[in-house]
């Protein structure tokens, strides 16, 4: 299964799967007139596109279009529900249901008061740490060790984007030990088996200097929630 | 380059002053260093040096930073800056005895290591004149209250990065009530998760957006309360 890679900055859809499967398109190049009635919408983070269309692909959903939102607001969590809000505006009345692909993701409960008002549910729990580990299974493990950097698939594949440059330190590395002397280990949640990833997450502990563990977690809670949302009955 | 060259020395103390803001925008804790070297050398007071040339200038990085101008590395450089130009100063109003604001109790809640604003509030405190202690990260009710005892604090300040932790807040302002001694402090609450309705929820007397104006809310409500104590 070919899945796409995201850049953190970009913004795509992924249209709802006729074959060929996944279309993608930048969303300035969606018109309406693109735009299909009657479809099942999942609006997701970009950190969680591969993660979403894998769940969709494995499950031969024919009805649902994809469509992210920039991956890099996983670092500016201010302007999540802000930007959420807009994009639900943008396509109100355009499918038959929408859900959104995040947690709270640090909004502090700005995000629920957006989908609150748009009458559209999201992931369970707080970020994508816990949803994509089980939030219980992820509770636990940070009550055990609150000093963990987690990085998912996404995030170890774009640690230099979004963690090394989006935090400045390849102008000041000097800023290491304010950022991260706090920390004292880095576990990788993998979703995927992917020895390259392995890789990549190893050497963010070892430059973050932090001891490095992993757990495969798979896809989590994103399962169970989907299929819940793309198999419910729609609305009579 | 023309500011490689730049002879501080030379400026007269408004330039001097002005040239400090730029230097803690850019960061530049040796210029910041000089700079406050030199002021001192001209007969200014620690507290004026303070500010005038750090708060003031931090001030406009905390400005910029709100206003999406700024981001984090570049703010944590000014604060370095800025430090270093504290490291100087501390030991100068220490001796001159200036009376404090009031006494702040300050640390990142149970479950949170994260203290990146908490250290940036912490210092921009100090710099409006208030003796600040600093619990550090992953404090448990237990050492609020501690600490509260200790040193009698005008105001106890808590910060929480994840929205997994900051519920905990309202643990430790629970626990105030039940020991009834809620109403002896001024409970200020930060962090990037919170937000003014999450403040009141819990507790708090105020919800501060940022370290500018953890500072400014810190001096206001302490000169409210010293006026209602007074009144």
């Amino acid at each position: 299964m070919l899945l796409p890679l995201l850049e953190p900055d970009e913004e795509r859809v992924f249209e709802a799967a006729r074959p060929p499967r996944f279309v993608a398109r930048s969303e300035s190049a969606l018109a309406d007139s693109d735009l299909a009635q009657g479809e099942v919408l999942v609006l997701a983070c970009g950190a969680l596109a591969r993660e979403v269309l894998a769940v969709i692909e494995l499950n031969g959903w024919q009805n649902v279009t994809v469509r992210c939102l920039p991956a890099k607001l996983h670092s500016r969590p201010e302007r999540i529900a802000p930007a959420v809000d807009a994009k639900l505006a943008d396509i109100a009345g355009r499918y038959e249901r929408v859900f959104v692909a995040y947690a709270d993701c640090g909004t502090g409960g700005a995000l629920d008061e957006v989908l609150d008002r748009h009458g559209v549910e999201r992931l369970p729990g707080d970020h994508c740490y816990g949803f994509l580990t089980g939030n219980a299974a992820w509770e636990h493990l940070h009550d055990a060790e609150p000093a963990t950097f987690y990085l998912t698939d996404f995030l170890a594949r774009h640690f230099d984007a979004i963690v090394v440059r989006g935090l400045g330190l390849d102008r000041h590395p000097e800023l290491l030990s304010q950022y991260f002397g706090n920390y004292r280990r880095l576990l990788y949640l993998a979703q995927t088996d992917d020895d390259d990833l392995r890789v990549r997450a190893r050497a963010a502990a070892e430059r973050l200097g932090l001891e490095y563990e992993e757990r495969r977690t798979g896809y989590g809670d994103l399962v169970p929630s989907l299929t819940r949302f793309v198999e419910a009955p729609a609305a009579a | 380059m023309a500011d490689d060259t730049l002879d501080l020395k030379t400026l007269t103390d408004d330039e001097l002053v002005a040239q400090m803001h730029d230097d803690l925008y850019d960061g530049l804790a040796d210029e910041i260093v000089e700079g406050t070297e030199i002021l001192l050398e001209r007969g200014w007071g620690a507290d004026k040096v303070l500010n005038d040339a750090l708060v003031e200038g931090m001030r406009i990085v905390g400005i910029d930073f709100r206003d999406g101008i700024l981001f984090v590395p570049e703010v944590l450089l000014a604060a370095n800056a800025m430090k270093a130009g504290m490291a100087i100063l501390r030991p100068l109003l220490a001796e001159t005895g200036a009376e404090r604001v009031g006494t702040v109790v300050i640390g990142t809640v149970k479950g949170d290591i994260h203290d990146i604003g908490k250290n940036l509030v912490a210092m921009m405190l100090e710099g409006a004149g208030f003796e600040v202690h600093d619990l550090g990260i992953n404090n448990p009710v237990e050492n609020y209250l501690a600490a509260l005892e200790e040193y009698e604090p005008d105001i106890l300040g808590m910060s929480a990065l994840l929205t997994t932790t900051m519920p905990y807040m309202k643990v430790v302002i629970d626990t105030l009530k039940e020991k009834g001694i809620r109403e002896d402090y001024i409970v200020l609450v930060g962090g990037a998760p919170l937000n003014e309705d999450f403040g009141k929820a819990v507790g708090a007397d105020a919800y501060c957006r940022d370290a500018a104006v953890a500072a400014e809310t810190a001096q206001a409500l302490v000169m409210a309360r010293r006026a209602a104590a007074t009144a």
